[in-house]
C-alpha cells in the first residue's frame, strides 16, 4: 500500500464531485427546500421510484454479469448460482437479508474449494 | 438497550439525544447489512483502482450505496464523466420523497430549514426506515439531535467498513477477495426485495436484473439507463393496469 494508492490524485477527487457527489445530493437539496407541496403518493413518483429500483437492479446485475476484480476468477455459472442458492434461501427464511448473504456467500465459497 | 421514556431528563440535553442517537445503531440488523455493503465498497474501489481517500470521501460526501456503486462500476469501465452523472442523479431521484417524507417527522414549528441540513444529508434508505421506527420514542424536539447521532453512527460503522474492506481486497487470497465483492449484490437485492411492498417494487427489480445483460449488448455506455428506464416503465405500466385503470 503506496501514498498513490491511499491517497491518489486531485482529478479523482474532482471527478468524484462532479459525477458522484453534486448528481446525488441535488435531490437531498430539493427535498429540504421544497418538501412542503409533494403528494407522496402521487403516479409520477411511483414512476421515479420504479426506475430508481431497476437502475439499482441492473448495477447488481453489473456486478455479477461482469464482475470486477477478484470475483472475475469466479466461473459464471457458480456466480449465478451463488445469488440463485441466496435467493431461495432468503425466500425461505420469510425474507432473512443475513440468511439470504450468508448462504450465496458459502455457495460461492464451497463452489471454489470443490472446483480447486 | 431501550430508550428512556419520552419525559425522561435524560432528553434535556441535546447532547445526550445525540448519544442515544449513537447507540441506537446496536439496535437494527441494518447496522450489519451496511457495514456487509461498505466492506463490499470498499474493496470494489480497491479493485477498480481507486484510492482509499476517494472511498472515504465517497462515502462521507454521497453517503448513497447505490450511488456510490453506480458511481464505481461506470468510471471503471471507462464511462464519462457526463454519462456517470446522468445514472448517478438517476438512482438518487428516489431519495427526494424520503427526504421529504422524513423531515416533518422531526420539524417543530420553530425550525429553521439550516438545522434540518445533515438530517436531510444523512437520509438514506436505512435511516429513513429507522427514523419511522425509533423517533415516535423520541420528543420531538430532540428529534433532530438524535437524528444527527443515529446518522453520525451509521456514517462511522461505514466508513470503518470501507477501511477494513479495501485492505482486505489488497490482502486476501483470490477466493475471499471474490466473496467481499459478491456481499454488495447479495446485500442489495435483498433489501432491496425485501422494501418492495407492491407488485411495481418486484417487477422492476426482476425486470431490471433480466434486461440489464440485454442492454449491456447494445455497448451504449448507458446500459445501466437503458435497462432501467425500460424495466422502470414496464413496471410502472404494471402499476397502472393494476391500480389506476381499476
Amino acid at each position: 500500500m503506496n501514498a498513490a494508492q491511499l491517497i491518489g490524485d486531485w482529478h479523482a477527487l474532482v471527478v468524484l464531485f462532479v459525477a458522484g457527489v453534486v448528481p446525488n445530493q441535488i435531490w437531498r437539496m430539493l427535498g429540504l427546500w421544497f418538501g412542503g407541496g409533494i403528494d407522496e403518493g402521487s403516479e409520477l413518483l411511483v414512476w421515479v421510484r420504479a426506475v430508481a429500483t431497476a437502475i439499482l437492479a441492473g448495477v447488481i446485475a453489473q456486478i455479477v454479469v461482469q464482475p470486477p476484480g477478484a470475483l472475475a476468477s469466479v466461473p459464471d455459472g457458480l456466480r449465478y448460482g451463488a445469488v440463485a442458492a441466496g435467493l431461495v434461501v432468503f425466500l425461505l427464511t420469510r425474507r432473512s437479508i443475513f440468511a439470504g448473504v450468508v448462504a450465496g456467500e458459502v455457495f460461492m465459497l464451497a463452489g471454489k474449494w470443490w472446483l480447486g | 438497550m431501550a430508550l428512556p421514556p419520552l419525559d425522561s431528563p435524560q432528553w434535556q440535553s441535546s447532547w445526550r439525544a445525540f448519544a442515544w442517537g449513537v447507540r441506537s445503531i446496536t439496535q437494527t440488523i441494518l447496522t450489519l447489512v451496511l457495514f456487509a455493503t461498505y466492506l463490499g465498497i470498499g474493496a470494489l474501489a480497491h479493485d477498480t483502482h481507486f484510492s482509499l481517500l476517494w472511498a472515504l470521501c465517497s462515502t462521507l460526501f454521497v453517503w448513497a450505496g447505490p450511488a456510490q456503486i453506480i458511481l464505481i462500476t461506470t468510471l471503471g469501465s471507462g464511462a464519462t464523466i457526463i454519462q456517470s452523472a446522468i445514472a448517478v442523479t438517476v438512482s438518487a431521484i428516489r431519495l427526494f420523497p424520503m427526504v421529504v417524507s422524513v423531515l416533518p417527522l422531526m420539524r417543530t414549528p420553530t425550525t429553521k430549514r439550516r438545522e434540518l441540513f445533515f438530517a436531510a444529508h444523512l437520509t438514506a434508505v436505512t435511516l429513513w426506515v429507522e427514523c419511522h421506527r425509533f423517533l415516535p420514542l423520541v420528543p420531538r424536539e430532540r428529534r433532530i439531535a438524535f437524528v444527527n447521532g443515529l446518522g453520525f453512527g451509521l456514517v462511522s460503522v461505514c466508513l470503518t467498513a470501507n477501511i477494513v474492506g479495501y485492505f482486505l481486497a489488497a490482502n486476501l487470497t483470490q477466493a475471499l477477495g471474490a466473496a467481499i465483492l459478491l456481499l454488495t449484490p447479495l446485500s442489495f437485492l435483498f433489501s432491496t426485495a425485501r422494501n418492495s411492498r407492491e407488485v411495481a417494487d418486484v417487477v422492476a427489480l426482476a425486470l431490471g436484473i433480466l434486461l440489464y445483460p440485454l442492454a449491456a449488448k447494445m455497448n451504449s455506455g448507458l446500459d445501466i439507463l437503458v435497462s432501467g428506464v425500460a424495466a422502470g416503465t414496464i413496471a410502472y405500466g404494471v402499476h397502472w393496469w393494476r391500480e389506476v385503470r381499476a
